[in-house]
């Protein structure tokens, strides 16, 4: 993608040598032997103890159960978002636009824990929407709405953030020809937007599941902790360590590294596609332009 | 080209949806294997307490749901939710569904009850103002106590460091703030000689966690400080699992920690479990109640001795109330509120 070699090896062996092996030592100490040694916690007493800690504790059981339905049900809320926000901000010129795309990213920069406790200030007892929610008897704060409007909250940038360049770098052309040639709106949705930009939505996907999965902070806020009902794995992690757990936790943990890992792969996959998708539009263009001169010159 | 990139993005979707699916399935299995034990519909109830109960609650829940099933035909499923004291009863305020509050100090319960959700006679629904166990604040120390601390003069020497959780979040906190505050009264020190005492304990103090369990594991698995100040039933708790790595002493005087407890009524009126709610409190003073209580190491009303029957004697300490420091609205305010006494001697920059 980018030319790596932007300024020329001046830099003396020596000191890159350095350099390297100080990126290894930290990505070693960061990265590889605290995910090294959960993996080691998690199974200390054996794969059965391990298995048992996952699938015999029904509080676990529930977290697992827990964040493979909040997460989802979040991912799809901000795919669905992501595209049409993307759409909105690519195709179109309108006032205010900067600042909205600039809205996006107000997630990552909002602290998480302060996310969730907006959402107490607003769906709490005595939030802005507390007596209507009681009125109706709805939880939303405290339950599994909650969670999912937590969870929305801090992937919201991922998909959009994805989709806004590669939607930006394709441009109209094509949806307009579709649109010209007499293609409705979701003809031209489903078969030209949609597969130009399925790696980058695949990818943002993946980065805003396994952002969703790991969340702590916004959702310890709106959890209220009750074992068995809003407990989340990553909230059970830390409780099963507090209950002097720690095999349990380990356990739990593993699970979400294990989730991270498959991430990584999925991510690596997908941004080969992504590469050799930029370099088949660029055949494909310049193909364009020699079949485009040699009609010309016919 | 375009017809094999199809082909693959096809063959990924499905691939990640039969991931889904066999997840699914597997876990909606267990759950309905789970649920198919209790065939009528229980009564739920949400405990909702604060971080060294839980091993407690734990066991009386299971004998409560029993007990309450051979009296009324109904079964129980109490749920639980643990953490810091004061975001508890902040959570509860905030609209968390507790049918009952189990929390660390009277203020949180107060703070529940000015909100509207109790009757303001919550206090005088059960037995000893609503304490069922009382605890005291102990010192744990590390194998062999190198330091050689017996009492509380001994915190402020030099070469010790004390862990205790943050008064302002923790009950556990408050309590050990008050213990060592009383403690100096309790000597013929005057309020100034305590306020002296406290300033050097807690210039002893490197980190100030926000809850009981989070202090504990400060001390007792990252291995900082020499001291921890805590509740005696959770001293015990972490003694244990520290396999002989640590051990309590009991000051020859200390505060008695009384946690209060009460039903949420707003809440239990409208979800119509009022009678279930007050049959689990009020199982707190039955004998059976009371032997689940003493075997974790809280000291049950009513309760000579944590087991009559075996003749064993608590460990002595000579206690002074909440009242002998000033009462709950003195102290809350005088101590731990805005500009109080904790915010004036406490310089996280002079810690160590």
């Amino acid at each position: 993608m980018k030319p790596s070699t932007r300024h020329p090896a001046t830099t003396p062996t020596p000191i890159a040598a350095a350099l390297v092996a100080a990126a290894v030592a930290i990505i070693g100490l960061v990265i590889v032997v605290p995910l090294v040694s959960v993996f080691y916690e998690a199974f200390a007493e054996g794969a059965a103890a391990w298995w048992a800690a996952l699938a015999h504790d029904p509080d676990t059981r529930h977290a697992i159960w827990l964040s493979l339905t909040v997460a989802p049900v979040a991912v799809v809320i901000n795919t669905v978002f992501g595209v049409a926000a993307a759409w909105l901000v690519a195709r179109f010129r309108f006032p205010g636009r900067s600042l909205l795309i600039s809205f996006f990213d107000v997630p990552f920069s909002v602290s998480p824990v302060v996310a969730g406790l907006a959402l107490v200030l607003i769906f709490g007892r005595q939030g802005l929407l507390g007596p209507t929610l009681a009125w109706l008897d709805w939880k939303v704060i405290f339950s599994w709405p909650g969670l999912v409007l937590a969870t929305t909250f801090v992937t919201l940038p991922l998909v959009v953030r994805e989709l806004i360049p590669v939607m930006e770098s394709i441009g109209p052309d094509e949806e307009l020809a579709a649109v010209s040639l007499g293609a409705n709106g979701w003809q031209v949705f489903t078969r030209i937007t949609l597969p130009n930009i399925r790696w980058a939505l695949l990818h943002g996907i993946v980065l805003a599941n396994a952002r969703a999965m790991g969340e702590f902070g916004a959702v310890y806020v709106v959890s209220g902790h009750i074992a068995g009902a809003t407990d989340t794995m990553p909230l059970r992690v830390e409780k099963l360590f507090q209950e002097y757990r720690t095999p349990a936790s380990m356990a739990v943990a593993s699970v979400l590294a294990g989730l991270a890992l498959v991430t990584l792969v999925a991510k690596f996959i997908i941004e080969r596609r992504l590469e050799s998708e930029s370099r088949d539009l660029e055949v494909a263009r310049s193909i364009d332009e020699t079949t485009g001169l040699e009609a010309a010159r016919s | 080209m375009l017809r094999a990139h199809v082909q693959q993005s096809a063959l990924l979707v499905v691939l990640s949806a039969a991931v889904l699916v066999g997840c699914t399935n597997g876990e909606a299995g267990k759950t309905a294997a789970g649920g198919g034990q209790a065939a009528a519909p229980a009564i739920a109830l949400l405990n909702v307490s604060y971080d060294p109960t839980r091993e407690l609650y734990r066991d009386i829940n299971a004998a409560f749901a029993r007990h309450y099933e051979q009296e009324h035909g109904r079964p129980v499923e109490v749920k639980q939710s643990h953490a810091a004291s004061g975001s508890q009863a902040r959570a509860v305020i905030d609209g968390l569904d507790a049918d009952v509050v189990t929390l660390a100090v009277w203020p949180d319960v107060e703070a529940v009850a000015k909100s509207g959700l109790l009757r303001p006679d919550w206090q005088a629904r059960y037995d000893n103002q609503s304490v069922p166990y009382h605890s005291v604040v102990v010192l744990v120390v590390r194998k062999g106590n190198p330091k050689k601390i017996q009492d509380w003069a001994d915190l402020v020497r030099d070469d010790v460091s004390i862990i205790t959780p943050n008064p302002k979040t923790s009950g556990n906190g408050k309590y050990s703030f008050l213990a060592a505050w009383g403690a100096a009264l309790a000597t013929g020190g005057s309020e100034e000689d305590a306020r002296k005492f406290v300033t050097e304990l807690y210039h002893r103090t490197p980190v100030l966690d926000t809850g009981a369990r989070a202090a504990t594991a400060t001390f007792s698995q990252k291995g900082i400080g020499d001291v921890h100040l805590t509740f005696e039933n959770e001293a015990h708790l972490e003694v244990d699992e520290a396999k002989g790595e640590l051990e309590i002493i009991y000051p020859p005087r200390s505060i008695r920690v009384d946690p209060p407890v009460a039903v949420v009524d707003q809440n239990v009126d409208r979800r119509a479990t009022r009678h279930a709610a007050e049959a689990y409190l009020g199982f707190l003073y039955t004998p059976e109640g009371r032997a689940i209580i003493a075997k974790h190491h809280y000291r049950p009303w009513g309760n000579d001795s944590p087991s009559p029957a075996a003749g064993e004697e608590w460990p002595k300490v000579e206690t002074f109330d909440i009242e002998f420091v000033g009462g709950w609205n003195t102290a809350m305010k005088k101590f731990f509120g805005e500009g109080g006494v904790f915010d004036a001697i406490y310089n996280p920059g002079t810690a160590g």
